[in-house]
């Protein structure tokens, strides 16, 4: 199982869970387990299987975006972190 | 003459036969100026150059810290009747890194080596690196949780010039974690608040305050103000973008930082060297994601962390070394003790700062970010 970050804001569609682990070989893969189980969650960030723009998807640091997209694969040493933007600041 | 670009770079300007004269504040004169300038603030120019300099025909070549202000005040020059008047691009920092020559107090005074002593000590920092600090403008984008600790780390640090930009006003809620404000300023305007406790601190500071929101209206005014750097602590979508849009058109630099609860984020933004907001995040969440503290709450000291990692940056920055988080997010997580990085990438498709940009004027940024 790849253990997935969840960022603050996105909290509560996890039960209040900070890092929730998936399978999966491949981002696709892991994301369906997860929004399986979370299914809020698949509405907000990954509905009808697009992963929404608002969204970023680390692999190993990097953003999946600029590698292989939601094909990009996983291990279950991966840390993956899903991270939204973020406006606070006072 | 019209109001074009008119700038000659140093080099050309060392040649010229004109008169150099240097416009920047009584402050920024003291520490370094070129020999044989003539000083005039920028405010008193208008008063003072006639009886200075009387002959209009007189070539002149004015100069600041990095070339702004000196080309904004050429129209000025102009309504005076000089007939000859051209502004150094780069200002006096390019001067210097070109190897010419610069007439200071050699040495900071004794005031200045006592107050700075454990910067004097540090090799990489030192007079010299102490100097160039005293002549930095840095611009902070809100003086709420973040933009506290970075202006107070700033400001004790010697940082010349600071100019803060807020519209808000001092609130009992603010002081759990907004430490440049105190129980005493309740009610009191932010940016004043923090002029004075900066001042209170370190009177060689400059303290520019701004009691504006940032708009699309006053954007190009307020970042026309000589900055070298910017440091965002805004608390909105809409300000981030426009902020972002301005600075990469504007070109500066700005550290970037943003906190929520228990978690914060910090990266450097440079302009075409690395990668943008818009590159890192091309869209904001919609609005039911994306709470203000002001909703969500957030830990008071987070700020602190976070306000200050800014702070480290910007003085990195300015003294030029170090490796800046250009291109890498740092994510803190203050319950488990963390500090991660990802990757940022300049992205060639980036609407703003791509090879090929789509948008090159403001937009409707509460629109863009759905409405708030």
């Amino acid at each position: 199982m790849t253990t997935v970050r969840i960022p603050p804001t996105l909290r509560a569609e996890t039960g209040g869970e900070s890092a929730v682990p998936a399978s999966g070989s491949t981002v696709r893969e892991l994301l369906d387990d997860l929004t399986g189980r979370f299914p809020a969650l698949r509405e907000r960030i990954y509905p009808e299987g697009e992963l929404a723009r608002f969204v970023n998807v680390y692999v190993e640091g990097e953003d999946v975006r600029t590698r292989e997209g939601l094909d990009t694969e996983v291990s279950d040493s991966s840390t993956v972190i899903l991270l939204p933007a973020m406006a606070g600041g006072r | 003459m019209s109001a074009t670009v008119r700038e000659i770079g140093p080099r050309e300007a060392r040649e010229a036969d004109a008169l150099l004269v240097d416009v920047r504040s009584d402050e920024e004169w003291k520490v370094s100026h070129i020999p044989g300038a003539l000083h005039v603030p920028m405010s008193q120019v208008e008063e003072r150059l006639p009886d200075l300099v009387p002959d209009r025909s007189r070539p002149i070549i004015t100069y600041c810290a990095v070339g702004a202000r000196s080309h904004r005040i050429l129209p000025t020059l102009d309504a005076l009747g000089y007939e000859d008047a051209i502004s150094m691009a780069g200002g006096i920092v390019a001067w210097r890194e070109l190897g010419f020559p610069v007439d200071s107090e050699s040495r900071l005074d004794e005031d200045k080596r006592e107050r700075y002593s454990r910067h004097l000590l540090i090799p990489e920092v030192g007079e010299d690196g102490q100097r160039r600090l005293l002549e930095t403008s840095i611009l902070l984008i809100g003086a709420g949780g973040l933009g506290s600790p970075s202006a107070l780390y700033l400001a004790a640090a010697g940082v010349g010039r600071i100019g803060i930009v807020d519209d808000d006003v001092v609130d009992s809620s603010n002081l759990q974690r907004q430490v440049l404000h105190s129980t005493a300023g309740l009610g009191k305007p932010k940016a004043r608040s923090a002029r004075k406790a900066l001042m209170e601190l370190n009177p060689d500071v400059e303290v520019v305050t701004y009691e504006e929101r940032l708009t699309s209206e006053n954007v190009d005014r307020i970042l026309a103000g000589d900055w070298d750097l910017i440091v965002d602590g805004a608390d909105n979508f809409p300000t981030r973008y426009l902020l972002n849009d301005a600075s990469v058109w504007h070109d500066i630099p700005v550290v970037h930082g943003s906190i929520f609860r228990f978690e914060g984020q910090v990266t450097v933004f440079k302009p075409h060297e690395g990668p943008c907001y818009r590159c890192l995040f091309p869209q904001p969440p919609p609005p039911e994601l994306a709470p203000s503290c002001a909703e969500g709450g957030v830990l008071g000291v987070l700020p602190g962390v976070i306000g200050s990692l800014q702070a480290n940056e910007a003085l990195k920055l300015a003294l030029g070394i170090g490796e800046p988080a250009v291109g890498r997010l740092l994510l803190f997580d203050a319950l488990g003790a963390k500090l991660d990085e990802v990757r940022v990438r300049r992205n060639p498709d980036c609407p703003v700062c791509g090879d090929n940009p789509t948008i090159t004027e403001y937009i409707d940024y509460v629109d863009f970010c759905g409405g708030r």
